[in-house]
């Protein structure tokens, strides 16, 4: 079987997981191993040619975003291009969007800056929230939506956001807001293609970066060489 | 009621290296062991193979190998006067969470630590005087010495089939290795991984400051192997898919590679997975414990009885299950009396970001412990006399494997985060930014330690650890020091621009990077009043009570602590083996 044929089945399986893969409790005599099987990351199937997560305005804002943090210029397509919404959107709709791995017990009390965040948000409501945060404000300042502002209008924004200069209302972190943004776009761009993004690998051509390759001893010795190497993927295998 | 499983000869709680070893020496000693680990089974074929393991979303950045903070976390406060809140999110505390625990998920940096690491009160005092120790700190020798481990640092090296050349071999220094390193008798298993632009360069640059470079030894096999167990390992392929990540060759050192499978085969031995342990239980004296309680993963509550209670599992959880076990007593900070939580300590970081102006360093090839480092630096290999501090730290250069997200703000300082500056700065700098480390000792003081923390709780109600931790002077003087020694290299190696850092200079934080070393807090030594454990990491107070894993570090060494659990892990196996299987008792009398 061909490697995608295989990661494709062995996905439509997969369930939207929670924690932990569940696969044995009492384990002796030998080691629990059955042939065919892989741990395949839990992904959220988007429904047929729809969204996971995102209304379609939230992702084409989330578009907006990544062309604004990952243009396209001579080094690469852009980020909406790349896919960045669309893996962000599948992202929200998993383990990761609803805050799965997070801690989010207890009183949320704010704390000192080494103390880290104490939102009670998971990152897809944070998403959700900031979105329609940015929109309201770009209301009130420019009588339009984000995506209508020119670049240099958005990039002001992005700035403020930054900064923590701009104030989206009671309900918003700017601040924290602005970090994730920023953190899902790049992982949307450099993750494998596999997660929706990073479309054509074009993030590791950029960056010389060979994807999932596992095997370097012939290379190892070529030491300060350039190593031209053609990256491949967990799904655009060209090998 | 509980359920009650069978009795058996010893229970393990935890099934990382600790557990794992002590297993393997207990069970072919023909002794019937059941061990409780919290997370799933993992093994490489169907975990991580190449076509799994080479996905940095997954196992780095969502960090998928770890136990997630919603499962367990701490709170934690810089100090006293602060209200420590949860660490709700991932965190420089990465704790495992998977037959293997985070030996699954580790570097491989597989150190010895120093004589003086072990000794380091003895020595200070001998060569400077206590007016060396600055106020507060813990400093005290561990009961332990380089040369009492010496055979189970060499037996761990073969079990996980360690990468790396001598140094120092039967009393000869070998120029090109680590000749600081405490006398071996024995050669590495396996010779040292190969070079790469980087290393060269950094052993290049510090050489010509009169240094002493040499490769880091290595979790990672060289070349094929078959270990003392029987397990055979493949070569390291320097993928760079180590850290946060399984192994899919066979090549990094792990429980699951190198000793799991031999255990595996013992009808004697048992593994209960996705079992979380909530306490040993005492007997009505409260001299012994009688076995554990733990949950399965339907959350029905089980007893495991058992003659002898190990706990090996996560440093921050060893002290954690000490206290919501009653054992031993624990540290107020207030009258400096207590011993369980005392002495808890992290790992003193600095270093120098460098920047090149045209090299193809190529660094998505490495492996987690490919590495130069100099020891000029470290433990007391060179004097203090005049500093202010003791210790010191190992520095070095990583080609553990540069991967993309992870590495998206290691662009000069300046640089714009976003937009097309960035990207351009980025795409040079995939080839050209690195980073000098200098991983160092670290002292506790009074003022740092483990408690159970008042209001924030895990999911089954139990209180989470209270970290109450920040840098103390010591540290704060020996990074400094640390710096400037990686800028004076970072130099040498002829890098454009050489950025100092250095995480004591402010707050410590668990989301700020360091490394993710924290150690102590239920300590071995030689006296009850400053110490939870004995030489043999047995509890002082629990005789059938047995403590592995760093929490049993007094003090932090300027390297990875894997090997030196692993050797304690060891050295404890055959003190219950030889000496507690025949007098059930403390090894060690309580001093009067």
């Amino acid at each position: 079987m061909q490697r995608r044929d295989f990661l494709s089945s062995a996905l439509a399986l997969a369930a939207a997981s929670t924690l932990p893969a569940a696969r044995a409790d009492v384990v002796s005599g030998g080691q629990p191993w059955e042939p065919g099987k892989a741990s395949v990351p839990p992904l959220a199937a988007p429904r047929q040619g729809g969204l996971a997560f995102f209304t379609q305005a939230e992702l084409d804002m989330a578009g907006a975003l990544a062309d604004r943090l990952i243009p396209a210029d001579d080094l690469s397509i852009g980020g909406k291009e790349a896919g960045c919404a669309v893996f962000i959107d599948r992202q929200l709709a998993g383990d990761y969007g609803k805050g799965a791995t997070l801690y989010r017990l207890g009183r949320f009390v704010k704390g000192t800056p080494e103390q880290g965040t104490q939102s009670p948000f998971t990152p897809a409501e944070r998403w959700r929230k900031g979105l329609a945060a940015i929109d309201a404000y770009c209301g009130r300042a420019y009588s339009k939506p984000f995506v209508q502002l020119d670049a240099s209008q958005q990039d002001d924004l992005l700035h403020a956001m930054e900064n923590g200069t701009l104030d989206l209302g009671r309900e918003v972190e700017t601040k924290e807001l602005f970090e994730q943004i920023l953190a899902n776009v790049r992982e949307g761009f450099f993750a494998d293609p596999l997660y929706g993004g990073n479309k054509n690998m074009a993030s590791w051509k950029m960056i010389g970066f060979p994807g999932a390759r596992y095997d370097f001893r012939d290379l190892i010795g070529k030491k300060g060489q350039k190593l031209q190497i053609i990256p491949t993927s967990l799904v655009d295998n060209t090998l | 009621m509980a359920n009650v499983r069978p009795k058996v000869d010893a229970v393990i709680v935890g099934l990382g290296w600790c557990g794992s070893l002590m297993a393997e020496e207990l069970t072919r000693a023909g002794l019937n062991v059941v061990a409780i680990e919290r997370g799933p089974w993992v093994e490489t074929a169907t975990d991580f193979p190449p076509s799994v393991d080479t996905d940095e979303l997954r196992w780095d950045t969502r960090r998928s190998l770890l136990l997630p903070p919603a499962i367990e976390t701490t709170t934690f406060r810089n100090n006293r006067s602060q209200t420590a809140l949860p660490t709700r999110d991932w965190s420089l505390n990465e704790l495992g969470y998977n037959v293997g625990g985070s030996g699954t998920h580790w570097a491989g940096m597989a150190w010895r630590f120093l004589p003086f690491d072990f000794e380091s009160y003895s020595y200070t005092l001998k060569r400077y005087g206590k007016q060396q120790l600055v106020d507060g700190l813990i400093v005290q020798d561990w009961g332990v010495t380089y040369e009492d481990l010496e055979p189970f640092y060499e037996r761990f090296e073969k079990i996980a089939g360690v990468s790396g050349k001598a140094g120092v071999l039967n009393g000869q220094k070998i120029e090109g290795a680590n000749i600081f390193e405490g006398n071996r008798k024995s050669e590495f298993p396996l010779p040292p991984l190969a070079t790469t632009r980087l290393t060269d360069l950094f052993t290049e640059g510090s050489r010509t400051l009169g240094l002493h470079p040499f490769m880091v030894p290595a979790g990672q096999a060289s070349q094929a192997y078959t270990n003392p167990l029987g397990v055979r390992m493949g070569p390291c392929t320097y993928c760079g898919y180590c850290l946060y990540y399984g192994c899919g060759n066979f090549s990094k050192s792990s429980p699951n590679a190198c000793v799991v499978p031999a255990l595996m085969q013992r009808s004697n031995f048992t593994v209960l997975t996705e079992s979380a342990v909530l306490r040993a239980n005492l007997a009505e004296d409260g001299k012994t414990a009688t076995g554990v309680t733990y949950l399965d993963r339907n959350l029905q509550q089980w007893e495991q009885p058992a003659d002898i209670v190990i706990f090996s599992a996560f440093q921050m959880q060893n002290v954690r299950l000490m206290l919501l076990s009653k054992i031993g007593k624990p540290y107020n900070p207030q009258t400096r009396e207590g011993v369980v939580g005392r002495a808890y300590c992290f790992q003193t970081v600095s270093g120098a970001n460098l920047f090149f102006e045209d090299e193809q360093l190529n660094q998505y090839i490495g492996a987690g412990a490919l590495s130069a480092q100099v020891d000029d630096y470290n433990g007391d290999n060179f004097d203090h006399t005049g500093l202010g501090f003791i210790g010191g730290a190992g520095i070095l250069v990583v080609a553990r494997g540069a991967r993309p997200i992870g590495n998206a703000d290691a662009v000069p300082p300046g640089t714009p985060r976003w937009g097309s500056a960035w990207k351009k700065a980025y795409t040079h700098a995939f080839q050209n930014g690195t980073f000098i480390f200098g991983q160092g000792t670290s002292y506790s003081h009074v003022d740092s330690y483990l408690d159970l923390d008042p209001e924030y709780k895990d999911a089954h109600g139990d209180p989470l650890i209270r970290v109450t931790f920040d840098y103390n002077e010591n540290d704060r003087r020996s990074a400094i020091f640390i710096e400037n020694k990686s800028v004076e290299i970072g130099k040498a190696m002829g890098a454009k621009i050489v950025n100092g850092f250095d995480s004591a200079a402010v707050n410590y934080g668990p989301y700020l990077p360091a490394s993710d070393h924290t150690i102590g807090g239920a300590v071995m030594g030689l006296d009850p009043h400053t110490s939870a454990l004995n030489r043999y990491q047995q509890s002082w107070d629990v005789h059938n009570v047995f403590v592995l894993g760093a929490s049993s570090f007094p003090n932090n060494a300027g390297y990875n602590p894997t090997s030196t659990i692993g050797a304690l892990s060891l050295w404890t196996a055959k003190a219950i083996l030889e000496q507690y299987l025949a007098k059930r008792g403390p090894l060690v009398e309580v001093p009067a």
